[in-house]
């Protein structure tokens, strides 16, 4: 019995990792109508640049917000330079240069920063927490809490202020909203820039777990990916709750299944990617949606 | 057949040599492809970019000794050494077309200090069939070195996989007979070598091993295999893991308020990783290892005349991290080969180079712990199969013990 | 017969001539530089697969690589446990995987672009894992090793009257595969000129309005997936061929990102591009790697920067400059280019006659 709690409370852990990547894959979404597959890849540089101020002095909490500000930017200037021209293309296009995006970021970080693995501060502490007998960090119940306060942020922010609205009216009826002067493209960079700040955050809090390295968020957003589309792509709540699961099924299934296995994770989350897209494709608080012609 | 087509033929044939012949030296009987008068052609492919990309600073920490040579000394014999290095990012796809283009454009003498190992196997039997040798690769997988009847043309360097996890298994039974042991182990040919070692060292007692579990470098988190092991009781924990997951494995032994004995391999082992475990919470408590090289951060080695050396030697990479332990790895396997190649001296052909490495090895390497012996006879072809006990002070490695040799356990 | 060969178009010379050029090639390269081309060749025949699902259906893979792989293990395991002639095996690999794939089209269907986009990308991820799994069957990380092949007599014979020279066994493999890349070409021609084409091209403009047009929407997107499979399997058993080896790690994600890059650069929907996308996806990595040091005109800031990098910056940066400047790729570059040139040139006697420019063919 302790043994699956154990399981099951590691799971919620890595989960808040899944889950703070997938709130930023989600507000992408509510933007654009596509998912970033250079979130991750973003979410890393983003780290990177952080323990670059953080190693010439500069203190973790004027850093982080520092870093929030850059990744904001950065995400308006990708917006700008590279999603702009394409912004009316179709899906296939849209896929590629977000794509490419991540081979490029990918790259760079590697030419940057080299592959040796670094250690990135948290400002939780690494004393564990007995919940029944089944340990779990401070830093792994950071990330959740993080992730619960983003959840809030992005929450408040998409259904309550005006800005989130028009963000949101901008990405599902651009034209409609073109003729009552929504400035769309804006709010498409807008959109990129919050989503950039909130991988930022996700990256800064999963650094110290993941350790720092270009390779960090290669196979997370994978896993991100799963928890979004069984959240539900447009759905912050989703992706929380979706980040849970995912992590929790992958453990389950690893100990417990012995075709699976601890080898197969990644495979698990393959698994769940699909069979939620076959079932119920708008996953568990998404809204069917209306195919137009 | 037509004029036209004669003519075809010959303007072919022309454009044909001439592409084929790339200006090669005619070899003579005492020189081979790849050998001038004044130069010797190594090659080599490594992961310089990608996953595996941590492990391509070797290269050029090898290079840095073959500068330090022929700066020097002028070279072995009066000819320099050039080395090239190719990026082949760990994918055997690639290794596959670089090392032909190394052999059959580049004309190089030898291939050198090869990583991986589906890399290096997928050129294995090529590099046999046209019997350029495959020299030192850069990996412990024992096939390298075991396989030498059917692959005369492959050697390893540094101490197999297997006998490191025998020695492993030859300290457990000493010193924790009864000992009840959990296996965390890539499921790679690296993780899956040394769990071999280990079953195959610890012979009748292999029931020792309550659990073994793995895990795909595309896990997120170890996590769930390690709370695993812990629940069947394992009061030992080997961890066969590639650095980035031994860090990760030691913070969340600790995280799981479990204090097994813990038995990690001498690739993790560099002092930098520890130290990282540390600063993420690790506990530390009873981490046993074994090395074979010198590591640049352990404060004994200061003065050592070995050690001044490599940081001398180093100075010619502008890209190496002094501490990094792949780097004096880099410097000693050059020094091997440096050693081959002096040896052969006026004799520089491919077979005799081969004999040499392969057979007739014996050699004290100052970058090595005292007393470790490079060594390869007619019937043993494993160069350095001593390794020494370490175990972690808090702050660094101590040497336990004396050298223990696994040569001629692993057939 | 005369008569259709004097008023054939200029394409189809150019057509004869490429043939002729890909045949005579491997007489003036070194054997080296023959796998080389194989590779790219094998390269451009998975594209050409994933250009028929991504081009011509409108549906988006990005895990062709798994597909490579399967077709791949298929013929290693024939030939090395099974002890099957290597040629015999590639038609089966091609088969088997094209029947793997067009299962796998049956559950795509309910998957929107973006999605399958997703899924396909996770499965490329995975494959490396899935492959070492079953060890007994695959081999696990050990991997298969082939013995080359050696030319047959007849090939070797016509070869050596021809050149003056032995063939070797990376010409041999070279000609197989520009055999099977000219049946493959001809075949995808063949598919989108005539019907089973044109109803891919309908669900991939506006599938609505197919669908109330009376196409058989899933059958023709199943059979997209399934003929795309079959090529990425065949493209994939020929690369275990030219290799001599097979493991997991051959196999990793940037495989399917590199068909992606050979399929967008080269130009979608359209007969050529895979070919030229081939060739561009092969040779960009290691020429950028090794050609660009040696060329004293590019600054050495430049040159090194590129070198470090890697081959994954010069694809991301590849990747997202086609498809903002030139999403027709290459051939769609030339095509227009070639076009407008041609109304310049004829400029009034098309005015005249009231001609339309034809319509380049796209994706949008």
């Amino acid at each position: 019995m302790q043994g699956v709690l154990q399981q099951v409370i590691s799971g919620i852990a890595t989960g808040g990792i899944f889950a703070s990547l997938a709130l930023a894959l989600v507000l992408i979404y509510n933007a654009m109508g596509l998912v970033n597959f250079a979130q991750g890849e973003m979410a890393m540089l983003a780290t990177f640049v952080a323990f670059t101020l953080i190693d010439h002095g500069m203190s973790y909490w004027i850093a982080f917000p520092l870093t929030l500000v850059i990744a904001f930017a950065g995400g308006i200037l990708i917006e700008r330079i590279v999603i702009r021209p394409v912004e009316r293309a179709p899906v296939l296009t849209m896929v590629i240069v977000t794509l490419g995006l991540a081979t490029l970021v990918n790259g760079l970080a590697g030419f940057i920063f080299g592959y040796v693995p670094r250690s990135f501060p948290s400002p939780f502490s690494v004393q564990t927490v007995d919940i029944l007998g089944a340990f779990v960090s401070y830093r792994d119940l950071g990330v959740i809490a993080v992730s619960a306060v983003v959840l809030l942020a992005i929450y408040l922010l998409l259904q309550r202020t005006t800005v989130g609205l028009t963000l949101r009216a901008a990405a599902h009826h651009p034209e409609a909203s073109r003729l009552l002067g929504v400035q769309v493209s804006w709010m498409l960079a807008l959109g990129w820039g919050l989503a950039s700040a909130v991988g930022a955050v996700s990256g800064i809090m999963a650094a110290p777990i993941l350790l720092l390295e270009p390779n960090m968020m290669q196979t997370i957003i994978i896993y991100a990916f799963a928890a979004a589309v069984l959240g539900g792509i447009e759905s912050p709540l989703g992706a929380v709750v979706g980040g849970v699961i995912v992590g929790v099924t992958v453990n389950l299934a690893g100990t417990y299944l012995p075709f699976v296995g601890g080898d197969l994770q990644l495979a698990v989350a393959l698994a769940i990617i699909v069979g939620v897209l076959i079932i119920k494709p708008n996953g568990l608080f998404g809204r069917p949606t209306v195919r137009r012609v | 057949m037509t004029q036209i087509g004669r003519r075809f033929a010959a303007v072919a044939a022309i454009l044909f040599t001439l592409a084929a012949c790339g200006g090669s030296a005619t070899p003579t009987a005492q020189t081979d492809v790849g050998i001038t008068s004044n130069s010797i052609l190594l090659g080599n492919t490594i992961a310089l970019s990608g996953a595996a990309a941590a492990y391509g600073t070797i290269a050029n920490a090898s290079n840095a000794y073959f500068t330090y040579i022929n700066n020097t000394q002028g070279g072995v014999n009066g000819r320099k050494i050039t080395y090239k290095i190719l990026d082949d990012v760990y994918n055997p796809a690639n290794t596959v077309p670089l090392t032909k283009q190394l052999v059959e454009q580049d004309q190089v003498f030898a291939m050198f200090g090869g990583l991986g190992t589906q890399a290096q196997t997928s050129v294995r039997d090529y590099l046999n069939t046209k019997k350029v040798p495959q020299l030192f690769v850069a990996t412990g997988a024992t096939t390298f070195m075991g396989d030498f009847a059917s692959h005369p043309y492959t050697i390893g360097w540094q101490p197999p996989y297997q006998g490191e996890a025998r020695i492993y298994a030859k300290d457990v039974l000493a010193n924790h007979a009864g000992a009840k042991l959990g296996v965390l182990y890539q499921n790679d040919d690296y993780g899956q070598d040394y769990l071999k070692g280990l079953t195959d060292g610890l012979g009748s007692s292999a029931s020792m091993i309550v659990d073994k579990q793995s895990y795909d470098v595309t896990a997120a988190s170890v996590a769930s295999q390690l709370s695993t092991l812990k629940g069947k009781g394992a009061d030992t924990l080997f961890l066969f893991t590639t650095p980035s997951f031994t860090i990760k494995a030691l913070v969340t032994v600790t995280a799981l308020h479990w204090e097994p004995t813990i038995y990690l391999n001498s690739v993790s082992n560099p002092q930098v990783y520890m130290g990282i475990a540390a600063k993420n919470g690790a506990a530390l408590k009873n981490v046993t290892s074994v090395g074979y090289l010198k590591d640049p951060t352990d404060p004994q080695w200061a003065s050592d005349a070995g050690m001044k050396l490599y940081k001398e030697v180093i100075a010619n990479c502008s890209t190496c991290n002094v501490n990094d332990g792949f780097n004096i790895y880099g410097v000693a396997v050059a020094y091997t080969m440096v050693g081959v190649l002096k040896k052969a001296g006026s004799n520089m052909t491919r077979k005799n180079v081969m004999d040499i490495a392969g057979s007739q090895l014996s050699e004290t390497n100052p970058f090595l712990l005292p007393g470790v012996v490079v060594k390869t006879t007619s019937s043993d072809h494993f160069p350095i199969t001593q390794e020494q006990v370490i175990t972690w002070n808090g702050t660094g490695w101590t040497l336990k013990g004396t050298l223990i040799d696994e040569r001629g356990t692993i057939k | 017969m005369l008569q259709r060969i004097r008023t054939a178009p200029p394409r189809y010379w150019l057509v004869v001539v490429v043939i002729l050029f890909f045949v005579g090639w491997p007489s003036v390269i070194s054997s080296f530089q023959t796998s080389e081309w194989s590779q790219a060749i094998i390269l451009a025949i998975a594209i050409m697969g994933l250009n028929i699902l991504v081009g011509y259906s409108g549906q988006l893979s990005l895990g062709h690589g798994a597909f490579m792989a399967l077709g791949a293990y298929t013929s290693a395991i024939l030939a090395h446990r099974y002890k099957m002639d290597y040629l015999v095996t590639i038609p089966i690999a091609g088969l088997l995987t094209g029947l793997v794939g067009f299962l796998f089209g049956v559950p795509a269907l309910r998957l929107s672009p973006l999605y399958l986009a997703l899924a396909t990308f996770a499965l490329a991820v995975v494959t490396p894992s899935l492959i070492k799994r079953p060890a007994e069957l695959t081999g696990g990380v050990q991997g298969i090793s082939l013995v080359p092949p050696d030319p047959p007599a007849f090939a070797g014979d016509t070869f050596a009257a021809l050149t003056g020279t032995v063939m070797t066994s990376d010409q041999w493999i070279y000609y197989v595969t520009l055999a099977y890349a000219l049946l493959l070409f001809w075949l995808a021609w063949n598919l989108v000129r005539h019907r089973s084409g044109r109803a891919m091209r309908a669900i991939r403009d506006g599938e609505v309005a197919a669908a109330a047009s009376g196409v058989n929407i899933a059958g023709y997107k199943t059979l997209a997936f399934g003929i795309s499979a079959l090529y990425a399997g065949v493209a994939g058993s020929l690369f275990g061929m030219a290799t001599s080896f097979v493991s997991p790690d051959t196999f990793p994600v940037s495989l399917s990102i590199q068909l992606l890059v050979g399929a967008v650069v080269g130009g979608l929907a359209s007969i050529p591009g895979p070919l030229v996308g081939g060739i561009f996806a092969y040779f960009l990595p290691i020429e950028s790697n090794q050609w660009v040091p040696t060329q004293t005109w590019i600054p050495s800031q430049i040159a090194s920067t590129v070198v470090k990098a890697g081959p994954a910056v010069s694809y991301g940066v590849v990747l997202i400059l086609i498809m903002i400047f030139a999403p027709n790729g290459i051939v769609g570059l030339v095509t227009t280019g070639y076009t407008r040139l041609r109304r310049r040139l004829r400029g009034a006697a098309d005015r005249e006659a009231g001609q339309m420019p034809p319509d380049p063919q796209t994706i949008s």
